[in-house]
């Protein structure tokens, strides 16, 4: 029982963003996809690309809060990226008679979707504050990502005081809004 | 301006930023107007989604960074070299002395186990695997047997030469291509003999050791390319226990033997062949393996010296991959074209045997 509350430990690292978790996770799974990556086709790059994806959708699954581990990470992680892997030759069209593969695997479909609607939502919020111009992205990025004082910010952007940086910041914000639902409206 | 007051009230009542009365004046606000509770609603998502997005952002962050901090300490490697090359030089100067001891340690180290694996390996394979061409002495009965018989027909086989080895071979396209082990063209050149008894000439192509695969292409003036081929190749893996045939030459005359595929890797779990199991004898090697509907699972290669009945298949998808290699090695293989549709499926094995016997072939390999 000792290995399973030691995986649980990681896991709630991972979902407080701890760097000694993610590392000891890094450490311990890297290897062995990256193996199975170049085992099957894939190049370096790939290997990474697809293993960083499955340690995030690792880290949504720690997230929610109906979360239980059912299995170890290591065949958690070995299961998205297989998945991911596959998704990925079939979209390039590439030669994929079969991937070679001696991992016991569990099902991943559901949390994969849940996962790739996330990153949708992702792109178009990332896409809605590029297209946003400065200084609103940056003073958005302060306030909501940074979470940085208003006064910080009112200082740092050169403004008079915190009022005239926070009314910036609402004109910005709904720029932003309008994007970011523009497009997500659609994709719903 | 009014947008941006009731951005910040909502934002502020989402926060829990208000004066209790403020609150209830604010919430009954929200009961009346629909237009408000649906922009509440619609910011508090907005501000989740941002907060996820926050997140996420430190999280990839966090993890590239991972990435490169184990990269650099070599925990992991991606087989280019290290981009921090300040520090490697730093390291480098200041480890100089132990890294020529470790590497010279290395190599010494490497070249033993390298020379350990010479000498073991081979012997302990030879001990338990046995290659199923004929080997000389076989073949030099036969030719005591059937020595009339050679000299009536006047062989093929160009003078003063002899037989090394002879195993079995099928024709992969049906103008004259013939796939075999790579194990039984064990000399310099190779005629092949098919069910009739008629001798051709052949060109030895390609040679592929590490797959224990060869291709020869029959070169012989009276050899009559078929139209097609009655078989096709399986290009998936097939099941445990399917029951499979094979049809060689471990004698002058084509032999049938029958067997089920018993395990799907080879010898000391070898992930390029099947295990089967079915009686076979030196001479069978390079014939095709066969399952119920007439498709190719692999070419018959070895046997577990030491058990009885256990037999080794290389697996016909390594035909595939040694062909596309091949084709891109060398342009005359681009008129190779393997079967893939197999016609002889729902047919009885009699008239199964009957069609593949004809496309399988006798080869015997001579040196000078």
């Amino acid at each position: 029982m000792k290995a399973d509350s030691n995986e649980q430990a990681l896991l709630k690292g991972l979902a407080n963003n701890d760097s000694r978790a993610i590392e000891t996770i890094y450490k311990e799974n890297f290897n062995t996809i990256q193996a199975f990556i170049l085992n099957n086709n894939g190049s370096y790059d790939d290997a990474r690309d697809i293993f960083q994806e499955a340690m995030i959708a690792l880290y949504e699954k720690a997230q929610s809060e109906s979360f239980v581990l059912t299995c170890q990470i290591k065949t958690y992680v070995y299961s998205i990226c297989r998945r991911l892997w596959l998704k990925r030759l079939q979209q390039l069209g590439r030669y994929t008679n079969q991937v070679d593969s001696l991992e016991e695997t569990v099902p991943v479909e559901e949390d994969l979707d849940n996962h790739e609607k996330r990153n949708a939502a992702f792109a178009i919020m990332d896409r809605a504050m590029n297209s946003l111009g400065e200084p609103c992205k940056s003073l958005l990025e302060g306030y909501y990502l940074k979470k940085l004082g208003m006064q910080e910010l009112a200082s740092e952007f050169g403004y008079t005081n915190a009022d005239n940086a926070k009314n910036q910041k609402y004109k910005c914000l709904m720029r932003l809004k309008k994007l970011f639902f523009a497009q997500y409206n659609i994709g719903e | 301006m009014d947008d941006i007051l009731l951005l910040e009230a909502i934002e502020r009542y989402l926060s829990d930023d208000m004066s209790a009365e403020e609150r209830s004046y604010f919430e009954n606000l929200r009961k009346n107007t629909p237009e408000i509770d649906q922009m509440v609603v619609e910011h508090n998502m907005f501000l989740h989604q941002m907060d996820m997005y926050a997140a996420h952002r430190n999280l990839r962050h966090s993890i590239h960074d991972t990435h490169q901090r184990l990269l650099e300490r070599g925990d992991i490697n991606e087989g280019a070299e290290i981009s921090t090359r300040g520090r490697v030089i730093q390291l480098w100067n200041k480890y100089k002395r132990v890294t020529a001891i470790a590497a010279s340690v290395g190599g010494v180290i490497a070249l033993f186990i390298s020379g350990m694996v010479m000498y073991f390996a081979p012997t302990v394979n030879g001990n338990q695997l046995q290659q199923l061409s004929n080997d000389i002495a076989v073949i030099k009965k036969n030719q005591q047997v059937q020595g009339n018989l050679i000299n009536e027909v006047k062989s093929k086989l160009p003078e003063g030469v002899r037989f090394v080895s002879g195993g079995s071979g099928f024709l992969i396209d049906p103008k004259g291509y013939i796939i075999t082990n790579a194990h039984v063209l064990k000399g310099s050149g190779a005629i092949v003999v098919n069910n009739k008894g008629q001798e051709f000439n052949a060109d030895i192509l390609h040679i592929d050791q590490e797959n224990d695969l060869a291709i020869l292409k029959v070169s012989d003036k009276e050899f009559v390319p078929r139209k097609s081929l009655p078989y096709g190749i399986r290009k998936n893996s097939s099941d445990l226990g399917e029951e499979i045939y094979t049809l060689g030459y471990p004698r002058n005359e084509i032999v049938y033997g029958m067997g089920y595929l018993s395990a799907r890797s080879g010898f000391d779990g070898d992930s390029l062949s099947y295990q089967l199991q079915m009686s076979a004898n030196p001479g069978n090697s390079g014939a095709p393996v066969l399952n119920n509907n007439g498709e190719i699972i692999g070419v018959l290669s070895t046997r577990q010296s030491s058990a009885e009945g256990v037999v080794f298949a290389v697996k016909s998808r390594n035909i595939f991959r040694m062909v596309d290699a091949f084709k891109k090695a060398d342009t005359a293989a681009a008129r190779i074209k393997l079967p893939s549709k197999s016609t002889l499926k729902g047919t009885q094995r009699k008239q199964q045997i009957a069609e593949v016997e004809e496309c399988v072939f006798y080869v015997k390999a001579f040196a000078k």
